[in-house]
């Protein structure tokens, strides 16, 4: 029987308090996130039981107990300390899927300092854009991304502090770096837990949108409430379940559910530090007995496609429950997995500013493959008129996915941003920018997004950071970036150029430009196709008219193009 | 074939090892050593490409095929001595 048991009781009278009790919470009490998530879980008697199994990139595994990791987050919180961090300050993880990535983590929050987790891929453009924004105190890095910070260093007059955990004394440091090793340090069995409340700020997650540069979800502490019980009835995490959550903590999932929601059940989990690779995969989930397995539709695309027969080769038969979150769960999808794993990947649906799943499928509820799902008890959603701006009475027609923004773990502002966070209502439902529609049956189905932002592999990519820093390379007069379809990724990004003068298109500069944004900015954002058009579709006022290009990528209709400058 | 592998090899360093990484060989693991991402694989295989006057199938272009530098190499040879 399921955690969640029947979806339609749970919904009669539901209330959060029931998190709250399991907690051992009440309103008003002091909650700190890494204390929940370490001390409290060896005070209930699970200091001896596995947090994490970690398998590195040359395949060393490493266990940490419950007490292991109380120790270890010590340490490192009494060590921010003794630099001069402080609560309130924001600290960067900007590491690979490494332990100190998930511990350090934990250790900010334990001295009330805001965690800021990016994704190690990103290259120094993304990362001064968040760490100026942010105004960040530390960055906690390895050796091998250290060099990034470096070039940005100079503009960034608030870091003071760039903590390298994998020092090894053959360079020297830099300007404001200091060496960390947790294994080398002494281990501190008591490290003063700053009180933070409710309200707290825990977590500063930065999500990219349509215009401007994207923007800081600042989450609080009480967030812990609805990732808890999300895990618990969602995810269905029990006392001897072996999870795997694919994310990278660098994105909102490997935070509430890699790290808050896993490590606050007292559950074991595990941590590959590795790519997509299908066979190392099957051979993790068959080597550690994992039964609970949170991942991606892009990578279960790729699943897909890597094919049945190294399926075959292992015993996957520990497999209990598979959830999927990041973009829509495609029908083929569900099915395939139902067919080689004998249960469906269930579509999860939620985003950085939601903290928690808020629309899903639950185990034992009928999975319509493709559909969302439902919401989540405690969470009213609905389907809004655009024009009108309220819920549409009848079933089935397209509009926007709407919230009722009073769930636990809902984002409390974009840093320092509040017009940004105000635009996102409408007559006070919480507008998460997609399309969707809404079944006779109260099941939502995605129907697409309402911007221009880019869903590239279950990862939000803005087509104006893009552009930007396209503008940027020598050879670039205009660029309009869009969406184009993908088997495995969904969408990917592609550019559009037009070319200063004594510039030629050509091959080698369509190269050379790829390698540049993807270093610049990552690898999401890296244009996958660029295209040299003589000039960009244009309204009379100038505006590029990026629909008339998505349109041409989707075979859609172009629609009105009474604006367009040349028409 | 290795004089392939060097201009290959070559390649990958400077475009996807970063600043005090180790150096890497013929059949250090790219991909499931986290050295080239499956987004970052696009651009090499454009590279390859344009480098030798190929197209790589999709199907052909996955992570195991370009897990190492002698793996990518062998793959290239594939297309090359198909023109």
């Amino acid at each position: 029987m399921s955690h969640i048991g029947s979806y339609e009781d749970r919904l009669k009278g539901f209330s959060w308090s029931i998190a709250e009790q399991e907690l051992g919470y009440k309103a008003g009490d002091v909650i700190n996130i890494g204390w929940y998530c370490t001390d409290r879980v060896c005070q209930i008697g699970k200091a001896a039981k596995t947090a994490l199994i970690h398998e590195g990139i040359s395949g060393v595994e490493r266990r940490y107990t419950y007490d292991d990791i109380r120790l270890a987050s010590n340490t490192i919180g009494a060590f921010l300390r003794s630099i001069g961090l402080k609560n309130g300050d924001r600290v960067c993880l900007f590491m690979d899927r490494i332990a100190e990535l998930y511990i350090g983590f934990l250790a900010v929050l334990k001295i009330g300092a805001v965690a800021q987790p990016l994704f190690s891929a990103f290259g120094d453009e993304s990362l001064f854009v968040r760490l100026s924004n942010a105004e960040t105190a530390a960055v906690i890095t390895q050796k091998k991304h250290a060099f990034k910070v470096r070039k940005i260093l100079d503009k960034l007059p608030h870091l003071k502090h760039v903590i390298i955990v994998d020092h090894d004394g053959k360079a020297p440091l830099r300007d404001r770096e200091v060496a960390f090793s947790l294994d080398d340090s002494q281990p501190v069995d008591n490290l003063e837990v700053y009180p933070t409340k409710a309200e707290s700020p825990s977590v500063l997650h930065y999500t990219s949108g349509t215009t401007g540069q994207p923007k800081g979800v600042q989450h609080v502490h009480s967030s812990l409430v609805s990732q808890y019980l999300t895990a618990k009835w969602v995810l269905d995490l029990r006392d001897d379940d072996i999870y795997w959550c694919t994310a990278d903590p660098g994105w909102v999932t490997g935070t509430s559910y890699g790290i808050i929601a896993p490590f606050s059940l007292g559950i074991t989990q595990c941590v590959l530090d590795l790519g997509f690779f299908a066979e190392a995969w099957y051979k993790f989930i068959e080597k550690h007995r994992i039964t609970m397995w949170y991942s991606a539709p892009t990578a279960i695309r790729s699943l897909m496609k890597a094919g049945d027969d190294i399926i075959k080769k292992h015993d996957l038969s520990c497999l209990r429950h598979l959830a999927s979150v990041g973009e829509p769960l495609n029908s083929e999808a569900v099915v395939w997995s139902e067919r080689v794993f004998g249960r469906p990947f269930l579509d999860t649906y939620w985003q950085t500013e939601t903290g928690c799943i808020v629309i899903s499928n639950y185990p034992g509820m009928e999975v319509r493959p493709g559909s969302m799902g439902k919401p989540f008890p405690g969470i009213t959603g609905t389907i809004l008129d655009p024009i009108r701006n309220d819920p549409y009475r009848a079933p089935g027609k397209i509009g926007l996915v709407g919230l009722k923004f009073d769930w636990p773990s809902r984002m409390r502002t974009y840093w320092k941003n509040e017009e940004a966070f105000r635009k996102k209502f409408r007559n006070d439902w919480y507008i998460t920018g997609d399309r969707a529609r809404m079944d006779k049956d109260g099941y939502f189905w995605f129907v697409g997004r309402d911007d221009d932002v880019i869903n590239t592999g279950g990862h939000l990519v803005s087509p104006f950071e893009v552009e930007s820093a396209l503008l940027e390379h020598p050879a670039v007069a205009e660029s309009a970036v869009v969406s184009k379809p993908d088997p495995i990724n969904l969408e990917v990004v592609k550019a559009y150029v037009t070319l200063k003068p004594g510039f030629a298109a050509g091959k080698d500069l369509e190269l050379e430009i790829m390698n540049f944004i993807r270093k610049k900015l990552s690898p999401l954002a890296m244009p996958q196709e660029i295209e040299y058009v003589d000039s960009l579709p244009k309204t009379r006022s100038g505006k590029i008219m990026r629909r008339i290009l998505h349109a041409k990528e989707w075979g859609e209709e172009i629609g009105d193009t009474s604006t367009l400058e040349n028409d | 074939m290795e004089g392939m592998k060097d201009v290959i090899l070559e390649y990958v360093t400077k475009e996807y090892l970063e600043d005090d990484s180790e150096p890497l060989n013929y059949d250090t693991p790219l991909i499931s050593g986290g050295i080239v991402d499956s987004f970052s694989m696009v651009s090499l295989k454009r590279f390859l490409e344009n480098k030798y006057n190929i197209q790589i199938p999709d199907d052909k272009a996955t992570p195991e095929a370009f897990d190492t530098v002698t793996k990518i190499a062998s793959l290239v040879e594939e297309f090359v001595g198909k023109k």
